[in-house]
């Protein structure tokens, strides 16, 4: 390679104009850009594979208890979960309509869009919440106060221990979505992002639908599959 | 080559105080924010090494009680494992050398760089917070349901530590494979990436597939033992085995992720001191590649007696012994780049030479554990241990030592004494070989490993053992020294003191901020010697003809 060579260092620094809001290290706004989603793809593959392991577990544990599965999956509540399933498809869309906000330089209407998807991510874990809430007073939430009136209710305990594993992590992962929202919400009402540099509204639009895809799972495998086979 | 004009300003000097250090986001300055804390760790995982070789000095259980003895051995691996082997390779070479080897100005994500040596330190005080009140004594391995619902140990929160060190982890890789992707200068294609850069692009992508794979198993574990969620408990309707099987499919690769960086740096030094192109650049890059991805296919060989069906025993079997091709691709071709290069004997280079063997001995007796029969037979004995000795502490260890001897001035503009460096090189050798050679042999005969008293029969092997491991702490310790002496003492190293070959060796030491005046143009094929000496040539012939 051998190049910098001794003569490249007395050769004078490119004084070209550097456009606003390109970080040091980079050449142009198209490399930062890139590098920013590429970044973001990546940290998505590593929070598949984090999901993944907790996949992994719920299929060994349905292969083996299958009637359980079902006995327990028939036990929540249908209406909420599909309804919640909606909402959060409705957040994603106004998540895409604030990335096109920005990509557009319409300024206030990305600060309304990002609102609109905190308050739909707000809707959605708050029936979650309630769901939650119908559980705890079903005893239905393991630990020593489990409790299940029908056959196979070790089964049904470690269907209940998925169920609350898998939504915890996804719920957890929307509140530190919907946090930085709320952060990128003041950035953008304060005009940091212009078309040409709104990676973190792109970015964080994918992280976004991402855990919107993990809900298009789970709710299949939680709240429909084996329905009715119990 | 050009005289040795050192830079005004360098990263170094560019600024003063605590809180330039601990805010920067200079790649060169969080590299040594690692080389402290990976330092700090190694010490501390090498005090408990020291105790759990003076225990077994004698047959009796006379130094610690069983129990003392079991946080020993979970501490001394818990440190080692996640808090110096995963991170040192590729958080102090990798961070300091990758970009400069790329061309670029620093790492694609500077503040994400940083925050993952935050991460990283923060999972370090949950594992120190833990040792201090008394430390785990589940092995490293977290084995469910003991450590679910027995130990009476520091289980969660040294369960926490590890999440955060493989967080961290997570966010360095992801740093790399942008930085590789996106950073890199004109001219430099993929295949004139120098080696070292393939490796950490490998590592990289184990990082990023198995990391979360622990951390969803350390989260589950964690919910398990604090809220009775039970997914690996029998008594909660789980199924420990599944433990397992998720932690090996991450520990598995996690030997890779410190393994491969091992691989680059040893790349480097074969080549600068043989002065030679590496022998089958393409097919050595690739192996990196493919060790990375067999990698994943593996896990179950540590299972062949948790009731994992023999079908799937033999099946892993046959996958685990597939690793020994790439890697023994690359153990031939650095013997070969070696045939015909002018091989000098500058202490990086002992490194990589024992390097070479320790992992041949390393990896052979891998080939061996990966066969069933025998994997039977010495199942839990000193024979592993001594098989993952030669591995981690053999081939990685002397690599990041190798590594920092050949980087050091670099690093610091400084050259360290070499006579002491060849005797610290010669010590931790023989240390090295006679600490874990005599273990082998204790495995062979039957001592079970994590046992803190043995029969008598077994104590010459380990009085040897317990000898060569005090050889081996004195072969680090004089580094520690002169390495530490130099940084104020050490003359100057001047910009190529190896005359090797790489963009780093181009800028100067220490390099400035941004690495380089301007973003450099890549011409030549990596490890191109013949190449470079005749540019030099065509460059200097002008100004010798000009008056
Ligand atoms: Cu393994």
């Amino acid at each position: 390679m051998s190049t910098a060579e001794p003569d490249a260092r007395t050769q004078p620094v490119a004084s070209k104009l550097r456009p606003w809001g390109l970080a040091h290290h980079f050449e142009s706004l198209s490399q930062q850009q890139d590098a920013s989603y590429f970044g973001m793809w990546i940290f998505l593959v590593q929070e598949i594979m984090f999901f993944g392991g907790l996949f992994t577990a719920y299929i060994v544990y349905r292969t083996a208890n299958p009637t359980a599965f079902a006995l327990g999956s028939d036990s929540l509540d249908l209406t909420l979960g599909a309804v919640n399933t909606a909402v959060l498809i409705g957040s994603s869309l106004t998540m895409a309509l604030a990335v096109w906000a920005a990509q557009t330089g319409r300024r206030r209407t990305i600060v309304v869009f990002i609102i609109l998807t905190i308050l739909l991510g707000g809707v959605f874990l708050g029936i979650k919440t309630v769901e939650y809430g119908h559980k705890w007073h079903e005893h239905h939430v393991p630990g020593p106060s489990f409790h299940w009136d029908g056959p196979e209710a070790r089964g049904v305990q470690m269907f209940f221990n998925l169920y609350f594993a898998m939504t915890g992590l996804h719920a957890l992962h929307m509140v530190v979505g919907m946090a930085i929202l709320a952060a990128v919400a003041v950035w953008a009402w304060r005009g940091a992002f212009t078309p040409g540099n709104h990676n973190l509204v792109e970015g964080l639009g994918l992280y976004w639908h991402f855990v919107d895809i993990v809900w298009i799972f789970l709710f299949p495998l939680l709240y429909l599959l084996g329905r009715h086979a119990g | 080559m050009s005289s040795n004009e050192t830079a005004p300003t360098n990263y170094l000097n560019a600024d003063y105080g605590v809180r330039s250090w601990l805010f920067t986001v200079d790649h060169k300055r969080i590299a040594i924010l690692y080389l402290i804390a990976v330092t700090f760790f190694f010490a501390l995982g090498g005090l408990m090494a020291v105790l759990i070789r003076l225990e077994l000095a004698t047959p009796a259980g006379d130094l610690v009680q069983a129990d003392v003895y079991n946080r020993l051995f979970t501490m001394h691996g818990v440190l080692m494992i996640f808090f110096f082997l995963i991170p040192a390779i590729p958080g102090v070479l990798g961070n300091f050398l990758i970009p400069i080897m790329i061309g670029a100005k620093d790492m694609a994500f500077p503040k994400v760089n940083l925050a993952s040596w935050y991460v990283y330190m923060a999972g370090g005080l949950f594992a120190a917070w833990s040792m201090l009140h008394g430390g785990v004594d589940t092995g490293w391995t977290f084995y469910t349901p003991f450590s679910t619902a027995f130990s009476n140990t520091y289980v969660i929160s040294t369960a926490i530590g590890g999440f955060l060190a493989g967080f961290s982890s997570i966010l360095t890789g992801l740093n790399f494979i942008v930085t590789v992707h996106r950073m890199r200068a004109p001219g430099l294609t993929w295949f004139r990436l120098p080696l070292f850069v393939w490796s950490l692009y490998a590592t990289a992508i184990v990082q990023i597939l198995a990391t979360p794979v622990l951390a969803i198993t350390l989260v589950l574990l964690i919910a398990e033992r604090a809220f009775r969620i039970g997914i690996f408990d029998p008594a909660l309707g789980g199924d420990p085995v599944l433990f397992q099987h998720l932690f090996w499919f991450y520990s598995h690769p996690a030997v890779y992720i410190m393994i491969l960086p091992a691989f680059g740096v040893i790349s480097e030094l074969v080549s600068a001191f043989a002065r030679k192109r590496i022998f089958g650049y393409r097919v050595v890059a690739a192996a990196s590649v493919s060790i990375a991805v067999l990698g994943f296919l593996v896990w179950g060989h540590h299972m062949f007696v948790s009731s994992q069906s023999p079908y799937a025993g033999v099946i892993f079997s046959l996958l685990s012994m597939l690793v020994a091709v790439p890697s023994a691709v690359k153990v031939f071709n650095w013997t070969a780049t070696l045939y015909e290069g002018s091989v000098s004997w500058e202490t990086p280079m002992l490194y990589a030479l024992g390097f070479i063997g320790l992992f041949t001995i390393g990896g052979l007796t891998g080939v061996m554990l990966a066969t069933m029969g025998i994997d039977i037979h010495v199942h839990d004995t000193y024979f592993v241990v001594a098989h993952f000795h030669y591995v981690m502490v053999g081939a990685v260890l002397m690599a990041y030592l190798g590594g920092l001897h050949f980087w050091w001035p670099k690093i610091t503009g400084r050259m360290y004494p070499i006579f002491w460096s060849k005797i610290s090189a010669l010590l931790v050798f023989v240390g090295f070989n006679l600490t874990f050679f005599p273990q082998f042999l204790l495995g062979y005969l039957g001592m079970p490993r994590r046992y803190h008293a043995y029969p008598d029969e077994f104590q010459v092997l380990n009085v040897l053992s317990s000898a060569g491991a005090t050889v081996l702490g004195v072969g680090y310790l004089i580094p520690l020294v002169y390495f530490f002496w130099s940084m104020r003492y050490g003359k100057r190293a001047g910009d190529n003191p190896w005359d090797a070959f790489g963009l780093e060796w181009e800028t100067t030491s220490p390099p400035p901020t941004f690495n380089f005046p301007a973003t450099p143009k890549v011409t030549l094929e990596a490890y191109d010697y013949t190449g470079r000496a005749e540019a030099r040539l065509a460059r200097t012939q002008p100004v010798r003809s000009s008056p």
